[in-house]
C-alpha cells in the first residue's frame, strides 16, 4: 500500500517561533550542539487509487491550493512505500 | 431604507454576535449569514468576524475561505462590495488572497488578550474614513496567530499606497511586521484588521468605544454613495 | 475470544474476573453478584468498577454531603439543586442561571495542557446539558513551590489548556485563582467554573422517559480515550496491527464542543429534546445508567450503532471510553428525523444507539448479543457508602498551639522594615500580578463581561436591554483549612460571599469543588468531615444553598496530603449592571474608609508565609452575622452610589487590598493609622469580615451615617490621593515602586 506524504515547512526567511522555542529547550533537557531547529507539518494520504503521476498531479495541487500557504510556507511531495 | 450589513459565521466563528451588536449600534441593519448559503441576502457590506473557524485547523482560515459564502465574497469583492476581517476574518482574507500576506503564530507563542493602542493611518477605506488621519484609538486585541507577515517588496508596496489602515502603538504584541495591526486593498473596500473593534463599542465592556468608528465609517461610506 | 454475553455468564459461574485489577474490593464483588443473581458479565462489571470507584460513586464522602440537602436554607430561587448535572438558581426577570465548580486535578499532573483543556470541556458539557448556553469560565488553580522545576512544567501546560481550550470555544474567563504552596507539588489542582444562562421554561434534566423514545449519541466518534482498566477485559494479546491498549489521556477538541453548543441549543430551541446528559466520566455507562435511573423505564442500547475513531475497540472498551465532546439525548420518535437534520447542518455527527423500554432494565447489545442486564440505578446510585474512620490528627493540638504571635515570629518595627514587609509581600508569587496568566484568556467574548479579574468578582450581564447581571467568585485557603478544617471552610464561603456583595451584587446559592487527599487516612478524612460541616452550617447561616458540586480525593503524593483545599463559588445577582462597584481608587479626594474590625490575627496569613514560611495558630475568627451586615452594606452602598470602589480584604490584609486598589485605579492614597491600632497590625492582620471602600466627599455623611444605624464600624483611614500610598509617620511607597516589584513576577519565575 503506497501512501503519500506531504511535507510542508515554513519559508526559510520567515519566523518560526515553535522551532526556536524547541532549540532553547533542548540543551536544557540534555540535548546540546543542535544549532537550529525549524518545525513543520507531515501530512500522510492514504489514497483510494493507485499513486500515478495523475494522482501525483492532483496531489501537487491540493498541496500548493491548500495543504500549504505558498504566501509563507514550501512544500515537498514524495511516495512513501509502507 | 436602512443600511444593511451581513455577518457570516462559519462553524467555530466566536465573535458573529458581537459584529452584530456593533453594527446595530452604529446604526445599521445586521445580516446574518451562513457559510453553506451562497447568498448574501442584497447585504451592501460584509464582516468576517473574528473567532476560530474550523478550530483553526490546517491553518487559521485556511478551509472557511473555500466555504460557499466566500465564493460569493470573493467575487463581489473584486467588484467594490465592502468587507471588513477582523482577527480571523483578516487570516481568511489573506488566505483568500483578498490581502496580500499571511498571518503566523504570535512570536512570543502565547495568546494574548489585551487593550491596545492603535493608530488609524488610513482614512479613505470604506471602513475607517469616520476617523481623524492618525487618530490614537485603544481597541482589545486577543489572539494567538495575528503575526502580520510580507516580504519586503509587499510591505514597501503597502506602506508606499497607504495601505496600512493600523499601527501597533506602544507595544507590538505579537510580532507583526512593521507594526502593522491592519491592511486595505488597492481599492479600499477591503480591509483586514487584527485587534477587535466591536469589543469597543460600549463603556461598559470595553476599554473604550473608539471601535465604533469602523462601524460609523461604512455607514457614512454607503449612505452617502 | 467468547464474547462474554449475559448467557455465558450465566452458564459459566465460577470464570475468573479481574474485579481487583479493576478497582473492586472482594466485598463490593459480591454484592454486584448478589444485586444481579449471577456473575457479571465482562461488560458489566467494567460498568460497576468505573461507576462505583470513587471519582463516580463519592463513596466516601456521600455520607457527609447529605449534610448540604439537610441543613440547606429555604431559598425561593434554587430551581434545582443537588443530584443534576449543575444547580439551576433564578435571577429573576424570567431567567435562570446554572452554575457548577469542577476538579480535573490528577489528569492536569499527567498532562497539564490536555488535562485542563478538557476540564474546562467537562464542566463546560454539563452546564450545557442543564439547557443553557455556557456564558464564561473561572479557573481556580494551585500549584507547587513557585521557584520547583516541576512547577514550570506544570503551569504553562494548565494555562495554556485552559486558555487553549476556553477561548475556541468562545467563553469569557472571567476569574478565578492562582496559588502556590508546596503542599500542592506532585498535586496540582486544577478546579473549573462553568456558567450558562437560560429561560426558565429551558431547564433540562438528566431522565429518560417515555418507552419508544430514541436514545441519540452526538457530537464526536468514540476511541480509545482514558478507557484505563477496560482493556484489561479485552484479553486480546497484543499486537502492532491495533493502536496500542495503554489507557490514553483524553485529548479535547475545543471545535467539535463549539459546534456541539450550537447544535445543541438549536436542539432545545425546536424542543426536540426531552432529556439529555452528557459524557464525562465513565462514558457511555454513565450517561446511558444515569439517564435510565433518572427516568421511569428501562432503556435498551445497541452498541453496534456507536461511531467509532477505532475500529478495534471491544464493547467493554466502547463503554468506558471517555472520548470528549459527546452528549446522550432522549428524543421522541417524531422528532427524530429533525433532531439529525440539526445536526447535520452544524456537521455533528448524530446517531441513533438505542431506545427508552417499558421495562426497568438497562440492556446492552453487541452483535446481536446481549452484554449487560442491570436494573440501572444499582449501577449509577446504589454503589458502595462507606463510613470511613474520621479523628482530629494527633498534630493538630501543636500546629493550633503554634500561634503566630509578635515573640513567636519577629514582627517589622518602624517604617523602613513596613515599607520593606510591604514590597516582599506584593512581590511574592501568591500576592502578585497575575496578567502573565490570564492574559491569555480572552475576557471580551460574548461582548458581555462587565468585570473580570482582578476585579472581587466576574460580572456577567445577561439582559442587554434590563441590565440585568450575575457575578461570581471563587475562593479556598488550604493554608487556613488545614490549621482548622471547619472554620476555613466558613472562611472560603465567606470570602466568595463577601467578593460578590463587594462589586455590588447580592449572593443567592453556592458550589464548592472539595479538594482533599486520601479518605483512608483517618486524618485527612476528619478534614473532610469537619470542612463539610462548616460549610453546610454556614450556607445554612448565610442563607445560600449548595446546589451542586464536586469532590476530589486522593490528592497526595505518598504520605503528604495537600493542605485540606475546599473551594467555594458564590453566584449573586446585580439588578443594573451599570451600578457595579471596581477596585480602583480612580477619583482623587474621595475618601479611604476601612470597614469591620481589625485584630491582631495571623494565623494562615500570607506575611507568616512570606516573611518566616510558617503555618501555624488559627484562622480569623469568623463572625457570619458580620459578614451578612458587611455584605448588605456594600450591595446598597454600591446600588445608591454612597461608594465608588470597594475591595474586600482577604490574604495580604489591607495593605495587600490598598496596594491593589491603587494600582488598578491608578491613584495613589494618604493614609493614616488610626488610634490605638498597631500598624503592623492594621496593614498585615488578615481578620475577617472587612472591606475597603473609597466615598465620594458628597456621599460621606449618607454612608457613615448607614454604616452607624446599622452597627457596622467604619473607620476613615485616609484619602485617595497623589501618586504613592503614604502611610502618615510610617513610610511613602510611590506606586511605580510598588507597581514594579508587584508586576512581573510570575513571568520571571517561569523564564
Amino acid at each position: 500500500m503506497a501512501r503519500v506524504v506531504v511535507d510542508v515547512m515554513l519559508k526559510p526567511e520567515i519566523l518560526d517561533p515553535q522551532g526556536q522555542a524547541v532549540q532553547r529547550a533542548l540543551p536544557r533537557l540534555g540535548f546540546p550542539g543542535i544549532a537550529d531547529v525549524r518545525q513543520g507539518k507531515r501530512f500522510e494520504l492514504e489514497l483510494e487509487g493507485p499513486v500515478d503521476e495523475a494522482a501525483l498531479a492532483r496531489i501537487r495541487e491540493a498541496a500548493e491550493t491548500f495543504l500549504a500557504n505558498t504566501v509563507i510556507e514550501d512544500f515537498t511531495v514524495r511516495v512513501e512505500e509502507q | 431604507m436602512s443600511v444593511r450589513i451581513g455577518v457570516v459565521t462559519f462553524p467555530g466563528s466566536l465573535d458573529d454576535r458581537d459584529a452584530q451588536r456593533a453594527v446595530r449600534l452604529a446604526g445599521a441593519e445586521p445580516v446574518a449569514l451562513w457559510h453553506r448559503d451562497q447568498d448574501l441576502h442584497q447585504v451592501d457590506a460584509v464582516v468576517l468576524p473574528g473567532g476560530f473557524s474550523y478550530g483553526d485547523y490546517l491553518r487559521c482560515g485556511a478551509i472557511s475561505r473555500f466555504s460557499p459564502v466566500m465564493e460569493t465574497i470573493i467575487a463581489q469583492a473584486k467588484v467594490g462590495l465592502p468587507v471588513l476581517g477582523i482577527c480571523n476574518g483578516f487570516q481568511i482574507l489573506c488566505e483568500s488572497h483578498l490581502l496580500p500576506g499571511a498571518l503566523t503564530r504570535n512570536d512570543n507563542l502565547h495568546f494574548v488578550c489585551r487593550d491596545q493602542k492603535l493608530r488609524i493611518e488610513n482614512t479613505t477605506s470604506a471602513w475607517t474614513n469616520a476617523y481623524v488621519p492618525n487618530a490614537e484609538i485603544v481597541v482589545p486585541l486577543k489572539n494567538g496567530e495575528g503575526g502580520f507577515v510580507a516580504d519586503e517588496r509587499t510591505l514597501d508596496e503597502l506602506e508606499a499606497e497607504g495601505r496600512v489602515v493600523a499601527r501597533y502603538l506602544d507595544v507590538n504584541p505579537n510580532g507583526s511586521y512593521r507594526d502593522i495591526a491592519g491592511i486595505s486593498n488597492a481599492a479600499g473596500n477591503v480591509v483586514g484588521l487584527m485587534p477587535h473593534p466591536e469589543h469597543a463599542i460600549e463603556p461598559l465592556t470595553g476599554p473604550s468605544t473608539e471601535g465604533l468608528g469602523f462601524f460609523a465609517s461604512i455607514l457614512k461610506q454607503l449612505v452617502s454613495a | 475470544m467468547t464474547l462474554d454475553t449475559v448467557k455465558h455468564a450465566t452458564s459459566t459461574p465460577d470464570a475468573e474476573q479481574p474485579w481487583a485489577a479493576l478497582g473492586l474490593k472482594a466485598d463490593e464483588y459480591a454484592r454486584i453478584r448478589e444485586i444481579l443473581g449471577r456473575r457479571p458479565t465482562g461488560a458489566e462489571l467494567a460498568m460497576y468498577s468505573v461507576m462505583w470507584s470513587e471519582h463516580c460513586s463519592y463513596k466516601s464522602s456521600k455520607v457527609h454531603l447529605k449534610q448540604f440537602g439537610e441543613k440547606a436554607p429555604a431559598n425561593d430561587a434554587m430551581l434545582v439543586g443537588i443530584g443534576e448535572n449543575a444547580g439551576v438558581v433564578d435571577v429573576g426577570q424570567g431567567y435562570a442561571v446554572t452554575f457548577k465548580i469542577e476538579s480535573h486535578n490528577h489528569p492536569s499532573y499527567v498532562e497539564p495542557y490536555q488535562g485542563a483543556a478538557t476540564g474546562i470541556g467537562g464542566i463546560v458539557r454539563d452546564i450545557l446539558a442543564m439547557g443553557a448556553r455556557p456564558v464564561a469560565v473561572m479557573d481556580p488553580l494551585r500549584f507547587g513551590a513557585p521557584d520547583h522545576p516541576d512547577t514550570r512544567r506544570v503551569l504553562p501546560g494548565i494555562v495554556a489548556g485552559i486558555g487553549g481550550y476556553g477561548n475556541c470555544l468562545g467563553l469569557p474567563n472571567i476569574g478565578g485563582e492562582v496559588v502556590f504552596d508546596a503542599c500542592y507539588q506532585g498535586n496540582p489542582l486544577v478546579n473549573a467554573l462553568c456558567v450558562g444562562v437560560m429561560r426558565h421554561e429551558d431547564i433540562h434534566l438528566a431522565q429518560a422517559s417515555g418507552p419508544g423514545n430514541k436514545v441519540i449519541l452526538y457530537g464526536a466518534r468514540t476511541g480509545g480515550d482514558g478507557i484505563g482498566g477496560a482493556s484489561i477485559l479485552a484479553s486480546e494479546t497484543f499486537d502492532g496491527s491495533k493502536p496500542t491498549k495503554r489507557p490514553a489521556v483524553q485529548v479535547g477538541d475545543p471545535f467539535q464542543e463549539k459546534l456541539l453548543i450550537e447544535c445543541t441549543l438549536e436542539l432545545f430551541r425546536e424542543q426536540l429534546v426531552s432529556g439529555i446528559q452528557d459524557f464525562g466520566a465513565a462514558g457511555l455507562s454513565c450517561a446511558t445508567s444515569e439517564l435510565a435511573s433518572g427516568g421511569s423505564g428501562g432503556m435498551r442500547v445497541e452498541l453496534d450503532n456507536v461511531p467509532l475513531r477505532d475500529n478495534t475497540l471491544s464493547p467493554e472498551e466502547i463503554l468506558m471510553s471517555e472520548s470528549q465532546e459527546r452528549m446522550c439525548a432522549i428524543v421522541e420518535p417524531g422528532k427524530v428525523d429533525r433532531f439529525l437534520e440539526i445536526c447535520e447542518k452544524w456537521d455533528v455527527i448524530a446517531t441513533v444507539i438505542g431506545e427508552v423500554t417499558d421495562g426497568d432494565r438497562l440492556e446492552i447489545f453487541w452483535h446481536g448479543e446481549q452484554i449487560v442486564d442491570v436494573l440501572p440505578r444499582t449501577v449509577a446510585h446504589d454503589g458502595p457508602v462507606l463510613n470511613r474512620p474520621f479523628a482530629r490528627p494527633s498534630w493538630q493540638d501543636a500546629l493550633q498551639a503554634d500561634v503566630p504571635t509578635a515573640e513567636r515570629l519577629k514582627r517589622p518595627a518602624g517604617g523602613d522594615e513596613l515599607r520593606a514587609a510591604v514590597l516582599a509581600l506584593v512581590g511574592s508569587p501568591n500576592q502578585a500580578d497575575k496578567s502573565w496568566i490570564t492574559s491569555q484568556y480572552d475576557r471580551y467574548v460574548l461582548g458581555n463581561t462587565v468585570l473580570s479579574t482582578p476585579e472581587d468578582s466576574g460580572m456577567i450581564r445577561i439582559d442587554e436591554d434590563s441590565n440585568l447581571g450575575v457575578a461570581i467568585a471563587t475562593d479556598g485557603n488550604g493554608r487556613y483549612a488545614k490549621l482548622d478544617p471547619y472554620t476555613g471552610a466558613q472562611l472560603a464561603l465567606a470570602e466568595a460571599y463577601r467578593n460578590v456583595a463587594a462589586t455590588g451584587a447580592k449572593p443567592l446559592a453556592v458550589s464548592d469543588c472539595l479538594n482533599f487527599g486520601s479518605p483512608e487516612d483517618p486524618d485527612v478524612m476528619w478534614q473532610f468531615v469537619e470542612a463539610t460541616r462548616g460549610l453546610a452550617d454556614a450556607c445554612q447561616i448565610l442563607g445560600t444553598p449548595v446546589t451542586g458540586g464536586n469532590v476530589s480525593l486522593y490528592n497526595q503524593t505518598g504520605t503528604v496530603a495537600i493542605h485540606p483545599t475546599p473551594v467555594v463559588a458564590v453566584l449573586g445577582v446585580i439588578d443594573d449592571v451599570n451600578r457595579r462597584t471596581p477596585i480602583g481608587f480612580a477619583e482623587e479626594g474621595q475618601l479611604v474608609y476601612l470597614l469591620g474590625d481589625t485584630a491582631d490575627e495571623f494565623g494562615g496569613s500570607a506575611w507568616t508565609q512570606v516573611a518566616h514560611d510558617h503555618l501555624g495558630g488559627l484562622p480569623p475568627r469568623l463572625d457570619l452575622e458580620r459578614e451578612r451586615l458587611l455584605a448588605e452594606v456594600l450591595i446598597a452602598g454600591s446600588r445608591d452610589g454612597m461608594v465608588d470602589a470597594a475591595h474586600d480584604l482577604s490574604d495580604g490584609g489591607l495593605i495587600q487590598a490598598l496596594a491593589e486598589s491603587c494600582l488598578r485605579g491608578g491613584k495613589g492614597a494618604r493614609l493614616v493609622v488610626p488610634d490605638g491600632i498597631d500598624p503592623f497590625v492594621l496593614l498585615f492582620s488578615e481578620s475577617a469580615g472587612r472591606a475597603v471602600v473609597s466615598v465620594p466627599r458628597s456621599e460621606e455623611l449618607r454612608f457613615t451615617e448607614m454604616c452607624g444605624v446599622r452597627g457596622l464600624p467604619a473607620t476613615r483611614i485616609g484619602v485617595v490621593d497623589g501618586d504613592a500610598i503614604d502611610l502618615q509617620g510610617e513610610f511613602t511607597l510611590p506606586l511605580a515602586e510598588l507597581r514594579a516589584a508587584h508586576t512581573g513576577v510570575i513571568e520571571a519565575l517561569l523564564a
